[in-house]
């Protein structure tokens, strides 16, 4: 269709194009930003409710399809429908009926539905065929006999058949009281339904091994949990549209996972998310001209799942890497004091006293070579020390420790020490492997464990304030 | 619907509308059942399916940036799309520790929310429609010919083709590392040949194969024929190089059936013909089905005399 319109087009193209630059969006006024809001229009109530409670069904089943890893499981079945819309479509005309009753057609949707499930699990069953496969031959081949079903079916004269496209990309106005009663109905059934069975999900989703162990019905489990995801999809088909139904069953709980790490909030929080994308998207399609509903429902969701992504405290992107960022400096910081700390530990030794340390000058190249870091970084790590107060600049190329600063490093040592001592006598590492294992937690050492682990070696009778390392430090001038 | 009427005049007897047809259908299939082989093998089946749905902003944006509908245009923006949705795929799931599945349905349906939306927008009077996205226009076919040569040939039956042909040398050029890293991913890294950029090269290829596909025979073709051929010609036999022969195949002989079942089926039911893109989708199913039921190794019923044969 594309090239026969393409040939045709040319000027009404351009004609589109300068729609394209005089038709802005038409704001709403505020008052009608307020009746929707308030739900004023009878319509506009009906859509956005049924949209925000098929947000919230759709919230909670979808947690529990995600935990499985079988999120795009909604995805064959939403498309496995289709043959059965343009069947029992078919068989209503043929029936003598109009073929425009929506729970005549639902029926047909989820009887075609499940036998996609059912043809998806014999597949996986059965054969050598992965999951993936399984969900795509079924998703593809029951979508391509839907087409080919819909081909005939748009050829029955009665059929106004156009209504049957709505399936595919959703018309969420043409939501009328009887359907708002069915799509309420069998939401506010599948919330129950997972509210009760949500121990039972989670084991389900979390060890099902252990849960065919320990006598629970895992098949069955699997089933109705398939078959809430199955209801979920059908009363979506209207309003949302098949393909974007699959966005309300994925986005919440994908959102919501950057949270939290509880279940339990998890899925209170994705049915919330999926609750509100509804509402949200459905209200603005209503103040908006030519904004599908659906789709804009979709793309709050997208939205709600990007900013969770990017911004969530617990496992956001940012925070995440704030965190990270925040712990390699305070690493860096740790290793540059030890650092000047042993080569301090090095030249008391060497000059003979009664090896004491003292906080003497030391030169920045010392510090260079002790560890693999470049002069630049060295620097940066520097810079952020003397404002803290832990270094002073001599000149050029000498440091000095601050008194603040020559007390920390003893302690970062001591710790560093005692970490290695305790792996070495406890944990029967090498003492020459010993540095790096050390390395990797000496960081995070909490005072408690500092102090059991101080108390431990006292107890063994080698405690000093700093310990001897139990391996050779390399001397600065060596590296 | 003018090639509704054009075809209820041919139905009867075969003409070369019909081979015509037939011909860009298997070429088609082909093109996407050999990078599909590598596909299924990675465990990425759906990657084709989020693709072609991912395509519609690229395609709305290119026609609203050119104010035109031609190909190249088009092309170009449904390929970005299709890239795009593959690396957003690769990020959220990396940077943000998601299920690779989920990744993929919340990119692909925000992409075709976004261009539902543009199109809406945009041109709401024009039929960009994304109907024609994903069922195609095969059927079309035989009516945009292009001379080559003396010869009157199909303007699809080229661009298919040379997807095929591209698809077949970038596969034969790569076989041995597609193959390395297909079954063992790790092993191909240490030898030197980057799985990602493997990955990467399968994506594009998809991802090209799929835009230049669902213009000329729409999406259903190119998922089904991404999926079914290799998955069946997995059923048949366990080597790489004879599953790749056996669903190139498949895709063909599905091709033919479908065509020819759009012709055939509706009748007994007293209809005139359907849409021949879902039915050859449909006929790759069949083909599926038969494999899954008499293949001698793994079929159902190979299965069913060997447990009986053992009691």
């Amino acid at each position: 269709m594309l090239m026969m319109v393409s040939s045709a087009m040319a000027q009404e193209a351009a004609r589109d194009q300068r729609a394209l630059t005089h038709s802005q969006i038409e704001w709403p006024s505020t008052t009608d930003v307020w009746e929707v809001a308030t739900l004023r229009n009878y319509n506009t109530r009906l859509v956005v409710l049924s949209t925000s409670l098929l947000g919230i069904a759709a919230g909670l089943v979808g947690s529990f399809l995600l935990l499985r890893k079988r999120s795009l499981m909604g995805d064959a079945l939403s498309h496995a429908t289709l043959p059965g819309i343009g069947i029992a479509f078919a068989v209503m005309v043929a029936a003598g009926g109009t073929g425009k009753s929506l729970p005549g057609l639902l029926i047909g949707a989820t009887i075609s539905g499940v036998l996609g499930l059912l043809v998806m699990l014999a597949i996986r069953n059965t054969t050598r065929l992965r999951d993936d496969v399984a969900m795509g031959l079924v998703l593809s081949v029951f979508f391509g006999a839907g087409v080919a079903v819909l081909g005939v079916v748009q050829s029955i004269p009665e059929a106004s058949a156009a209504g049957l496209e709505r399936f595919i990309y959703g018309k969420t106005a043409s939501v009328i009281k009887t359907d708002f009663y069915l799509i309420s109905g069998v939401a506010a059934i599948i919330v129950i339904f997972s509210v009760v069975l949500r121990k039972e999900f989670t084991l389900l989703c979390f060890d099902e091994g252990f849960a065919s162990s320990q006598g629970w019905p895992v098949l069955a489990l699997d089933v109705a949990l398939l078959g809430l995801v199955t209801a979920v999809t059908v009363i979506g088909l209207q309003t949302v549209g098949l393909i974007l139904i699959i966005a309300f069953l994925i986005t919440p709980p994908t959102a919501a996972r950057f949270w939290t790490h509880s279940l339990p909030k998890m899925i209170i929080l994705s049915a919330l998310f999926g609750g509100m994308s509804g509402w949200l998207g459905a209200s603005i399609s209503a103040l908006l001209a030519r904004m599908p509903a659906g789709a804009v429902i979709v793309l709050v969701a997208g939205t709600v799942f990007l900013v969770s992504m990017i911004f969530a405290p617990e496992r956001g992107v940012l925070p995440r890497w704030l965190r990270h960022r925040n712990l390699r400096r305070e690493v860096n910081r740790q290793h540059l004091l030890r650092g000047a700390y042993e080569i301090l530990e090095h030249e008391a030794r060497s000059s003979g006293s009664d090896g004491s340390v003292i906080n003497l000058p030391f030169s920045r190249s010392a510090l260079l070579s002790k560890r693999t870091w470049s002069s630049r970084e060295l620097g940066r790590i520097l810079s952020t020390e003397r404002a803290m107060g832990h270094i002073e600049h001599l000149d050029h190329a000498m440091l000095r420790l601050s008194e603040a600063g020559f007390g920390k490093a003893a302690r970062i040592t001591r710790n560093h020490r005692l970490w290695e001592l305790y792996l070495v006598t406890h944990a029967d590492i090498a003492p020459s492997h010993v540095d790096r294992d050390a390395d990797m937690v000496e960081h995070v050492l909490e005072a408690d464990l500092v102090r059991q682990l101080e108390e431990e070696l006292r107890a063994r009778d080698s405690w000093t304030p700093v310990p001897e390392s139990p391996h050779e430090i390399p001397s600065p001038s060596a590296g | 619907m003018k090639f509704r009427h054009l075809l209820q005049v041919n139905a009867m007897n075969w003409t070369s509308f019909d081979t015509w047809i037939v011909i860009a259908g298997s070429l088609c299939a082909l093109a996407c059942a050999l990078p599909g082989c590598f596909l299924v093998l990675r465990k990425m089946s759906m990657m084709g399916d989020a693709i072609s749905h991912a395509v519609l902003p690229g395609l709305a944006v290119a026609f609203m940036v050119t104010g035109s509908r031609t190909s190249s245009a088009m092309f170009i923006g449904a390929a970005m799309g299709g890239v795009v949705t593959s690396v957003f795929t690769q990020w959220i799931s990396k940077f943000g520790n998601v299920d690779r599945g989920a990744a993929m349905g919340i990119v692909f349906t925000t992409m075709f929310a976004l261009g539902l939306i543009l199109i809406v927008q945009a041109a709401d009077h024009v039929d960009l429609d994304p109907g024609c996205v994903l069922y195609g226009a095969i059927e079309l076919t035989p009516l945009d010919l292009v001379t080559i040569g003396g010869y009157q040939i199909p303007r699809t039956v080229i661009v298919v083709g040379a997807v095929m042909l591209l698809n077949l040398i970038v596969i034969v050029a790569f076989f041995k590392e597609l193959k390395l890293s297909a079954f063992d991913a790790p092993l191909s890294d240490t030898l030197g040949f980057s799985s990602r950029f493997l990955h990467y090269l399968l994506m594009t290829m998809v991802a090209v194969t799929t835009v230049a596909a669902f213009e000329a025979v729409g999406s259903i073709i190119v998922i089904a024929m991404l999926i079914v051929p290799p998955a069946t010609a997995l059923l048949l036999t366990r080597r790489l190089v004879l599953v790749m022969l056996l669903s190139a195949l498949v895709s063909i002989l599905a091709a033919t059936l479908g065509h020819v079942g759009a012709l055939t089926v509706p009748r007994w039911f007293g209809f005139e013909t359907t849409s021949t893109s879902g039915m050859m989708a449909t006929a790759a199913g069949f083909l599926f089905s038969l494999a899954w039921l008499f293949s001698p190794s793994d079929g159902l019923v190979a299965r069913w005399i060997g447990r009986h044969r053992d009691r």
